[in-house]
């Protein structure tokens, strides 16, 4: 009970902390994009959680953030750019599909970055 | 560590983010970079602007001299109030760049032949072209003129150019316009060069149709012969309502341009027929054959304020972001409103607190080839008035993304640059070596003309501003406040004798060079005329009395400015809004002339019941083009059947596509001689056809293609003609299409599919000015802003926007100014 509560934490508080850092390096538009990979696989080395879960923080904690923060700005937006863009790419003008694609992203590249990381450290 | 499961996972995490982050091939283009263009921090949701958004700001430059202050109306207009005239260019400069950055860049790249620097080497072919017509070549010369003569257009262009610097300088990588996002590149600084380059490509847009017209017509003529070529190309135009009233008498000319002696043979080649075309294709950057416009203005004697109103629309190809920027500029030394194009500072078209000015093109030919005989392969010498002369070398370095720099070397000639020769040829040019001598190479200080027109106070300050102005030849339209109303034919034109430049010249000497500028003075004008009112609309500007010859008559198209004038002629007590309405009119003049000359053909007995049909559809149609209209379809597409039946056996049989005739060619023809040859198959040997035979061939050939498009539902105006304004990339999610607007080529409302009035403006000249107007656009060229193509659907309704013209404490107190952008020294 003890370990399996602090196993959650572990993964909800890695989650929060691969958002934040993920967002905070985001901040800076003279670094690449990818930047999050890098906090990402780095959170992992400190942070020793199972394979599973730490693939699941990261892809989370930046599926999360990519989702919110493209339905914050598509909002405000009303979807103007959102469905120009979504008819540029294949996707019949959806912007729905649009955000579920942003977000497919950076679940898939944030999870892959930690799940990586968590390779480097044994969980004891 | 688990090392095999950390490579695998390394692997496919590495590959993934490689993966997103390169451009993948999609075709022939390439995708964006997906991981970057969708990352909600750095691809295009940071283009995706709030609907409310707020455009207050605080901005520090050290460039300027003092403050200044802009207001933004609710139209995203800004209204910019500088204590001095270099701050109100640099913050112009900012502004442009901050709204139209992407734009500024990717048209100066076209003109400067550096497409393929960006988006490889498809766009080769039109890099080359620009190259090595001298675009780059004649910016060059103006920038080198106006840096050496010219302090204070140097100092204007300098700010101007500092501004849009001091936007690029602040502008972090995220912030990036949409486009560079999607088509991975970044901008680069910009330079008073570019400005001039800009100039360039206005330049071409309006005179270069000659560079492709002057190979077609030659070819046609060596196709068809002179004399059939003369008949389908006659210079004759009979309905001609000029822009200087007929009957004008002209001063003596000061120069009386010389035919050489055997021109008939060297030149005209009267005796050749038939001298075979040989391979396919057009020149693909020709100018569009509608580049155009309207302008008028009408004096206080035609008006019920009894104030003059100028009128000006300008028609060129519709575009997203849009050519034309509107702004506000107020400073100690004077204050205007209009429209600008982003890449220039000063306003283009539009007024100020003293008068209107407005322009069309002038169409006339400034333009020639002049065919070359190099002595060898090298090109180092040429064959120039019974010697060898040296040619100089130019190059041109043009770099391909993904590819290795192609070398041009242009060789330089007493004519101008060697545009077609052994390395570069297309179809039209068949081989030969020519020099292009185009007006657009000389050194231009254009940017003063609309600097000088933005300040000036009257009748005399607007000649002289305009005198300045050499290309592209424009008619310059005038109106006080103080009741002059005037409009001036201004540009460098050549004192040409009949039909020099319309086909390539020999230039093997100078006696086919040109002979003269024609001096200012001789240009046609006309001030307070009788009439009431001042006029153009691209037609031929004087009768032939005028004692120079204009250029080839395809090139000043006849009805608008017979609609125009028709219209102003009867039009008393004329307020604004008439004008508005003028300006958006769809009665087509040139049915109301060809339907009845058609009629006269038409046997109705001889007609299918289809046909009879569709007849019966032109007959009843009130001859608007309005949107919904069918009988305007229906007459298009009869009457272009009809002279495709008339004219095209004796074109469609050359394997270079031919220059087809105008539409008055034919219609002065059937009201003249229903007998006329012409008519006659050329492809049936034993048969002479009619004209009235030919007609009714057209008429069902037209009523197959009306039927297809009846049951498409695209028999209504607006439907067949999908009027479109398109976003420079062409894409179309980027575009407006299928547009509900009427109007079309000879109608004073010139919209065709993608070309069209691009500024409309109408300027009453009360004691506070009444200006109206509007584009089809918008103020922002971020395709994710609301602002983005605010304008389209009021302009395509014809409505307009009444235009905010204050001093600033008026401006600041007016409820629809929404926003304010300090520009601070530090």
């Amino acid at each position: 009970m003890q370990k399996s509560f602090s196993i959650y934490f572990k993964l909800i508080l890695t989650l929060f902390l691969t958002a934040l850092l993920g967002y905070a390096v985001g901040l800076y538009g003279n670094l690449p994009w990818w930047s999050f990979v890098v906090t990402n696989f780095m959170i992992s080395i400190v942070i020793v959680q199972k394979p599973v879960n730490a693939f699941l923080s990261g892809a989370l904690g930046i599926g999360l953030l990519w989702l919110v923060l493209s339905l914050v700005i598509d909002g405000q937006n009303q979807h103007i750019l959102s469905t120009k863009v979504a008819n540029i790419l294949p996707l019949n003008g959806s912007f729905s599909k649009l955000i579920a694609i942003t977000t497919l992203i950076g679940f898939l590249l944030g999870g892959l970055a930690s799940l990586t990381g968590s390779f480097i450290r044994k969980e004891k | 560590m688990r090392l095999l499961p950390l490579l695998a996972s390394a692997i496919v995490t590495i590959g993934l983010t490689t993966v997103l982050n390169i451009q993948l091939p999609i075709g022939s283009t390439k995708s964006p970079r997906l991981g970057y263009f969708l990352s909600p921090q750095h691809g295009f949701w940071k283009n995706a602007e709030k609907i409310n958004a707020n455009f207050d700001a605080s901005i520090f430059a050290d460039e300027l001299k003092g403050n200044v202050d802009v207001y933004m109306d609710d139209r995203l207009v800004p209204h910019i109030y500088a204590d001095h005239d270099e701050d109100a260019y640099f913050v112009q400069g900012y502004l442009h760049a901050k709204f139209r950055l992407w734009q500024m860049d990717f048209q100066t790249r076209v003109a400067a032949g550096r497409l393929s620097e960006i988006a490889g080497a498809d766009k080769l072919s039109i890099d080359r072209f620009f190259r090595r017509l001298g675009m780059v070549y004649g910016a060059e010369q103006t920038e080198a003129y106006i840096n050496e003569h010219n302090p204070v257009m140097k100092a204007t262009v300098d700010a101007y150019s500092a501004g849009v610097n001091a936007y690029l300088k602040q502008l972090s990588p995220e912030d990036l316009p949409f486009e560079y996002k999607l088509m991975n590149y970044s901008p680069e600084e910009w330079t008073p060069k570019k400005t001039y380059l800009f100039l360039m490509f206005m330049s071409y847009d309006l005179t270069g149709r000659s560079a492709s017209a002057d190979l077609q017509l030659t070819n046609t003529r060596d196709y068809l012969g002179y004399d059939l070529f003369n008949t389908l190309f006659t210079n004759q135009q009979d309905s001609l309502d000029p822009i200087i009233p007929k009957g004008t008498v002209f001063a003596k000319p000061s120069i009386t341009p010389i035919q050489p002696l055997g021109v008939d043979i060297a030149y005209l080649k009267k005796q050749d027929s038939n001298l075979k075309a040989t391979a396919v294709s057009n020149s693909p950057e020709a100018p569009d054959k509608n580049n155009g416009s309207n302008n008028w203005a009408v004096s206080g004697s035609k008006t019920k304020s009894g104030r003059p109103i100028l009128c000006s629309d300008p028609h060129l190809g519709l575009n997203l972001p849009s050519l034309w920027y509107e702004v506000q500029i107020t400073t100690p030394t004077h204050s205007t409103y209009g429209a600008s194009f982003p890449g220039s500072p000063a306003v283009i078209i539009g007024f100020n607190d003293s008068l209107a000015w407005g322009v069309t093109n002038a169409g006339r030919d400034v333009l020639d080839y002049y065919e070359l005989k190099f002595k060898d392969s090298t090109q180092k010498e040429y064959w120039f008035n019974g010697k060898w002369q040296a040619t100089t070398n130019r190059q041109e370095i043009i770099k391909v993304k993904d590819s290795a720099d192609i070398v041009e070397n242009i060789a330089m000639t007493h004519w101008g640059p060697a545009m077609y020769d052994a390395h570069y040829q297309n179809p039209q040019s068949k081989g030969r070596n020519l020099a292009v001598k185009w007006t657009g190479h000389n050194a231009s200080t254009g940017v003063e003309t609309f600097y000088k027109l933005n300040r000036a106070k009257n009748y005399d300050d607007y000649l002289n501003a305009i005198s300045l102005w050499k290309c592209p030849g424009q008619n310059f339209v005038f109106a006080s406040k103080s009741g002059d109303i005037a409009i001036k034919q201004q540009g460098n034109f050549i004192a040409r004798w009949d039909r020099q430049g319309d086909f390539i010249m020999p230039g093997q000497d100078s006696s086919y060079d040109w002979q003269g500028i024609i001096p200012n003075d001789e240009n046609p004008m006309i001030k307070n005329p009788e009439r009431g009112f001042v006029s153009s609309a691209n037609q031929k500007s004087v009768d032939p009395t005028y004692p120079y010859y204009l250029g080839t008559a395809s090139s000043f198209p006849l009805y608008r400015g017979i609609s125009v004038n028709k219209r102003l002629s009867n039009m008393n007590q004329i307020t604004a809004n008439d004008m508005q309405l003028l300006q958006t009119d769809n009665y087509n003049v040139f049915a109301e002339a060809a339907r009845p000359a058609l009629m006269k053909f038409i046997d109705p007995t001889k007609l299918s019941p289809d046909a009879n049909r569709m007849v019966s559809i032109m007959t009843s149609w009130n001859l608007y083009n309005n949107e919904n209209e069918k009988g305007i379809t229906v007459f298009k597409i009869i009457w272009d059947s009809v002279e495709t039946s008339v004219w095209g056996d004796e074109l469609t049989g050359s394997p270079i596509p031919l220059t087809a005739p105008e539409s008055y060619v034919l219609l002065d023809q059937m009201n003249k001689d229903s007998n006329w040859s012409v008519a006659d198959d050329i492809t049936t040997k034993n048969k002479i056809e009619t004209l009235k035979e030919q007609v009714n061939v057209g008429v069902e050939k037209a009523t197959k293609m009306l039927l297809e498009l009846e049951k498409e539902g695209k028999l209504s105006w607006s439907a067949f003609k999908a009027t479109r304004v398109l976003h420079l990339t062409k894409i179309p999610a980027l575009s407006r299409l299928n547009l509900p607007i009427g109007g079309g080529e000879n109608i004073i409302n010139a919209t065709t599919e993608a070309h069209g009035p691009s500024w409309r403006m109408v300027v009453h000249l009360t004691d506070e000015i009444e200006a109206y107007g509007l584009y089809p656009g918008g103020q922002s060229g971020n395709p994710g802003s609301p602002y983005y193509d605010t304008f389209i659907n009021y302009w395509a309704a014809g409505k307009y926007y009444r235009l905010l013209f204050l001093p600033k404490e008026k401006l600041v107190a007016n409820d629809r100014t929404k926003w304010h952008i300090q520009f601070k020294t530090i």
